[in-house]
């Protein structure tokens, strides 16, 4: 991608071909912003890295007092998960406690988004026809995402308690806050139903950016409403599905308050990487916990970098930089134009173009 | 280059986003504890019990708002010695974590006296953050044995016993009577067949409840079961014994409890409200719980079918009355505090026979003076407090160790599998294995 004009203009180039020349000031008023950023999240995520390499030796001295120094470690705290593995028995059948974890975690991931998709995609569906009471309608579907976690958590317990609403339903005792595949259920059913209007949500500002001249061609096209929905809606909403399905797998990953407070701690058959995590440093060992932060930490970026590599999701608003860039490209192609003939402008360079690009026009 | 470009571009997004969303996560490995104070050193610093000054008194949420006015007592007492309460969270749990956090800023460590859970004592002064108290200045005669036993560690004094509690049976007094039955029975054989005379009459009652949810409250409760088959959860010189025939003898009980429908399967879903539920609603004959149930359950406001129909007794055990596990508070003085002498005339002062007494008829906290279980004034108010000794009494400790989450843990991991044994009718973990790698496990936590 070397520039003709490079010769002429030596002196200084921009390394970027993104930059527009507004570097200075772009970085001043982002320094804020960068600044809070390093604060909140820079500087704990090398804590806990720094601290996943550290440890406190166990036992105690002769007069019954812990030992306090922590001591660096290396990577023991890492290689312990399997050298010295914690056994449990759940749902999975016997294994480490971390891998356990793993599984539950990832296994909570997969169910719960993919019925959260389908079920956010059809509230969208409901929430963006015109009909009398819709209103009324996308207020009700979005109640339960503007509950609290926890607070849905304690709701959810009462359903489920072994004298409550869901068993009187059933019919049967259902020991749904006990230890087992049931208690699964009961997280993947509380999280379904608080989650599922964030992704109806995104998907409804994704289906309203739809023309309906392109649902009207279709119509006279003689196209039915399967057709409509595969052909049209769905490749149109993907952008802010992707988007919607990747922050909400990030979250499950990381899933929490959920489950402690819906079934407890220290129940194998719910217990996340972030319980388990929290569950090591409520014990006071903070190098294992960082640790297991690290290590979900490194499976969110990988999960993270597969939705925006593979399915090209667009978190970062690519649309503004692309059009960035493709002016620049119309740019050089002018003073590609002028130089060849010959023009007023060979000689000298032209005149810097500042371009402003706001981001009304992106759709997302 | 434009590939390269881009890929960067999509790992920055991919780390920025997942770094945002990882920050929870990693949060709670970020507060690193540098340093408990004088562990691991030796001996502990002499402490200066002569300075005096205001402090803070840290426990749980006071619900009865009685507690500010026993230290508005103080203040208008020593002025220049006030006292400044600080309520912490209702929950347990979350107590013993701001206590830890606080510790951990040490100079910083704003917390003098701090209400200490029977089993934390242990796990506090051995993380350097409660001050050894001088034995000859608190008299201790007449004192819970059991309660000052949970307050020392390694023959060291780290707090003062200040509530204590222990577990009651609740008995179905009409039912057992309509049943020509007259008084509740002391072994596991007689309530069964207790249970069996009074079903005949009642279909659709359970027999027994108690707290078999996977928490604190199911170590209470199987520490119970082994302790009450004639043998003790831990020997004399602390080494668990809880593998061995006689203490299979009470997990066994427990397991076909289950399995036959004595204890219903729901029970291990119950927390002490849901099993106090159960009994209000006359679900069950028999309950295992802690003394707050005796008033609740006495209700006449209608929240309670049973009021004025039960009684109380101690829990029965293999072959006579068992034995409880011990539970209530005790105040310990922080290792950081500055004002020392200040903080231990309060705990004095607090733990008096008179402010006990007074604790108990505003608070029903159960005291820890043997003296004050048979005040005439007292038991007439709480006619179950007889009984409450003699559970008292007799009552054992958890284990006293430093790493009491795992202990816990594993005395939970075992009985809940034992129990989910005979909830699945005998599939599963054979509870035989169950406790064999409890011993193991509890044995490596309490050598450390």
């Amino acid at each position: 991608m070397a520039q003709i004009a490079a010769p002429v203009a030596a002196p200084k180039r921009r390394k970027n071909l993104l930059s527009d020349g507004q570097g200075t000031l772009a970085g001043i008023l982002l320094s804020p912003t960068l600044l809070v950023l390093l604060v909140v999240v820079g500087i704990p995520i090398i804590m806990s890295v720094r601290e996943s390499f550290f440890a406190i030796p166990s036992g105690v001295d002769e007069n019954g007092r812990r030992f306090t120094e922590e001591k660096f470690v290396g990577f023991y705290n890492f290689t312990s998960i399997f050298a010295n593995p914690e056994m449990v028995n759940a749902v999975w059948g016997p294994m480490n406690r971390l891998v356990n974890a793993f599984i539950n975690t990832s296994v909570f991931t997969i169910v719960c988004v993919s019925l959260e998709t389908v079920l956010g995609v059809a509230m969208a569906l409901i929430m963006a026809r015109a009909f009398r009471g819709r209103g009324l309608i996308r207020a009700a579907i979005l109640v339960p995402w503007a509950i609290p976690t926890i607070v849905s958590a304690m709701m959810w317990k009462l359903i489920f308690d072994s004298a409550g609403v869901a068993n009187k339903i059933l019919g049967q005792t259902v020991l749904w806050l006990g230890d087992g595949p049931q208690s699964q259920w009961a997280v993947i059913i509380a999280d379904v139903w608080k989650t599922a209007p964030f992704i109806g949500l995104l998907a409804l500002a994704g289906l309203q950016t739809i023309s309906t001249d392109v649902y009207e061609a279709a119509r006279v096209d003689g196209a039915n409403a399967w057709q409509q929905f595969t052909r049209i809606t769905l490749p149109l909403v993907k952008p802010a599905l992707v988007v919607a399905v990747l922050f909400r797998t990030l979250d499950t990953l990381r899933m929490f308050d959920l489950p402690y407070g819906l079934i407890g701690p220290n129940k194998y058959s719910v217990e996340t990487m972030s319980m388990f995590a929290y569950q090591e440093a409520r014990n006071l060992r903070y190098g294992p916990a960082a640790a297991y932060s690290i290590i979900l930490f490194l499976y969110l970026v990988v999960i993270a970098y597969a939705f925006v590599a593979l399915l090209g999701a667009d978190v970062i608003g690519d649309d503004e930089l692309k059009a960035v860039s493709a002016q620049r490209k119309r740019q050089r192609a002018l003073n590609k134009a002028q130089r060849r003939s010959g023009g007023p402008g060979a000689a000298t360079r032209p005149p810097k173009v500042r371009t402003t690009i706001t981001s009304g026009e992106s759709p997302t | 280059m434009p590939f390269a470009h881009k890929a960067g571009r999509v790992l920055a997004a991919a780390l920025t986003t997942s770094a945002l969303i990882a920050l929870a996560a990693c949060s709670s490995g970020t507060t690193a504890p540098t340093s408990g104070g004088g562990g691991g050193s030796g001996t502990a610093a002499a402490e200066d019990w002569s300075a005096k000054g205001p402090i803070n008194y840290v426990q749980g949420k006071d619900t009865s708002g009685y507690i500010q006015s026993v230290i508005d007592k103080w203040n208008a007492q020593y002025p220049d010695q006030k006292v400044n309460l600080i309520e912490l969270s209702d929950n347990a749990d979350q107590q013993r974590q701001s206590m830890i956090n606080n510790a951990q800023t040490k100079g910083g460590s704003n917390y003098d006296v701090l209400s200490v859970d029977v089993v934390w004592t242990a796990e506090f002064a051995a993380n350097g953050m409660l001050a050894e108290l001088p034995k000859d200045q608190l008299n201790l005669d007449g004192f819970l044995p059991a309660a000052v036993d949970a307050s020392t560690y390694f023959n060291k004094l780290y707090a003062m016993p200040s509530t204590s509690d222990g577990a009651l049976l609740y008995y179905r007094k009409d039912l057992l009577t309509a049943a020509g039955i007259d008084k509740p029975p002391t072994t596991w054989d007689e309530m069964v067949t207790d249970c069996k005379a009074v079903q005949a009459k009642n279909s659709g009652i359970d027999c027994y409840g108690g707290q078999f949810q996977k928490y604190e409250g199911l170590t209470c409760n199987i520490t119970e079961w082994v302790n009450s088959a004639g043998t003790t959860f831990l020997s004399s010189d602390g080494k668990p014994q809880v593998n061995t025939p006689e203490a299979m003898k009470g997990v066994n009980t427990l397991v076909s409890w289950f399995k036959d429908g004595t204890i219903p399967k729901a029970a291990t879903t119950w927390q002490e409200e849901q099993s106090r539920q159960a009994f209000q609603d006359g679900k069950l004959v028999f309950l295992r719980n802690w003394p707050y149930v005796y008033s609740l359950a006495n209700k006449t406001d209608g929240s309670s079918k049973v009021a004025g129909k039960f009684g109380v007794a101690p829990i029965p055990g293999l072959t006579g009355p068992g034995v409880s596990t011990l539970g209530g508070h005790n105040m310990g003085i922080s290792e950081f505090s500055k004002n020392k002498g200040t903080a231990l005339a309060f705990i004095k002062w607090w733990n008096s026979e008179e402010n006990q007494k007074a604790n108990l008829q505003k608070t029903s906290n159960a005291p820890t003076i043997v003296s004050l279980y048979s005040d005439p004034e007292l038991t007439k108010q709480f006619a179950y407090l007889p009984t409450l000794y003699d559970s008292i009494k007799n009552a054992q400790g958890r284990p006293k160790v430093v790493n009491y989450g795992d202990a816990t843990l594993a005395i939970q991991d075992a009985a809940y599998s034992a129990i989910q044994y005979g909830v699945n009718g005998g599939t599963g973990t054979d509870p035989q294995a169950a406790f064999d790698t409890l011993q193991t496990k509890l044995t490596s936590i309490i050598n450390g």
